[in-house]
């Protein structure tokens, strides 16, 4: 028998700190084998996050520098620039790209800066416990909204990658998730397609993957990857939000 | 309808790695041969891990693998 799926090469062999059933432990599977297929092992420098992805470089075998929380872009502009034959990507949560680092991310894409966001929305601040992030949901019960997300208080749901799309510098924005197998391929391909503007030099590209929780969200790992499906797309609709890289293909 | 019978060919077969496993049964929803199922012993992290049941019905598909957050999973088809 011929052995048809094994672990990627660029994925280190140590067990996952994550929590049984969560995204990025998906995520950080699916880039690994990316990374390896587009041969870019060496080109490539990642940055990780403060966030539950703090320690993403024990698991990535490639270069990787930790920024602060929220700088990711900064971070990854610097070392674009630096070193502009390098692939860069920053791997952000949305407590860390979608509040702390808002700015640095906007303006980023408004520079065009030739790099790629891997935004892992999980509608919660994972790492520190569970509370209230600008993504989450209305009426969704955090640690921070123990009655429920009350729009008129805190504000309504924030969409990133719709903001981000009106800026001239992004050219590649999709949203996809991690909660089947048909869309973790989708994530594989829309990281693949972000990775090839930024190598064509476009532009500033963006996944959005919507990721499971289930310690946060209070729910099994099954429960919290059909809660993906059921209740976040309907906030947080999948699909090809921008695309100015004249390479949409026929799907 | 077939399952195990003896002369039926194996085109599938997994290896579950019983320490990296966390037990999270998102391979166990998605299997479309129900194959997989879930063990009684804890495994050293404490987690019960889930063991597959060769019964000759796994048809190397890979969805497991695909789904398993922890790279638990080996696939073998032939
Ligand atoms: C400047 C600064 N402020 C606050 C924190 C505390 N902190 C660590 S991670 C985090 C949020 C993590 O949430 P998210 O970015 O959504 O990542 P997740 O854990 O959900 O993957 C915060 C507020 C910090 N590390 N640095
Ligand atoms: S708290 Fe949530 S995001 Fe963090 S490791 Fe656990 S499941 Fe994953
Ligand atoms: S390879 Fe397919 S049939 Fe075999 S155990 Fe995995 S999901 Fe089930
Ligand atoms: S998906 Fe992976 S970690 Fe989860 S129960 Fe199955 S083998 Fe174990
Ligand atoms: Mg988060």
């Amino acid at each position: 028998m011929r052995k048809v799926y094994t672990r990627p090469r660029l994925l280190k062999r140590v067990p996952f700190h994550y929590c049984p059933g969560c995204g990025h432990s998906v995520v950080h599977r699916v880039m690994t084998e990316l990374i390896d297929e587009m041969n870019l092992g060496d080109r490539i420098i990642g940055i990780p996050p403060p966030g539950c992805s703090v320690f993403a470089y024990h698991y990535f075998d490639v270069d990787m520098a930790e920024s602060a929380h929220g700088r990711g872009a900064a971070v990854a502009t610097g070392i674009k620039r630096a070193f502009p034959e390098a692939i860069v990507f920053t791997y952000q949560g949305d407590g860390d790209l979608a509040a702390i680092g808002t700015a640095e991310t906007i303006h980023a894409a408004n520079r065009g800066e030739r790099i790629t966001a891997i935004f892992i929305n999980n509608a919660v601040y994972g790492m520190t416990g569970g509370q209230m992030a600008p993504t989450t949901l209305s009426d969704q019960v955090t640690t921070t909204t123990p009655y429920g997300r009350d729009t008129k208080i805190e504000g309504y749901p924030i969409r990133m990658s719709e903001i981000v799309a009106l800026i001239r510098g992004a050219v590649y924005i999709e949203r996809t998730a991690v909660n089947s197998p048909a869309n973790i391929r989708k994530t594989k391909k829309a990281i693949r397609k972000a990775f090839q503007a930024q190598i064509d030099d476009l532009g500033f590209s963006l996944v959005e993957i919507l990721s499971p929780c289930p310690t946060n969200w209070r729910m099994t790992p099954l429960e919290s990857w059909q809660w993906i499906d059921k209740v976040m797309t309907k906030e947080f609709p999948l699909g090809v939000i921008k695309d100015i890289t004249g390479k949409n293909d026929a799907d | 309808m077939s399952s195990g019978k003896t002369g039926s060919k194996i085109k599938g077969y997994i290896e579950i790695d019983q320490e990296l496993c966390k037990g999270c049964q998102i391979c166990i929803a998605f299997c479309p041969k129900d194959v997989i199922s879930l063990s009684d012993k804890l495994n050293s992290s404490g987690y019960l891990p889930v063991l597959f049941n060769d019964s000759g019905e796994c048809t190397g598909c890979a969805i497991c693998a695909v789904v398993c957050p922890e790279v638990a999973i080996e696939v073998y088809r032939g």
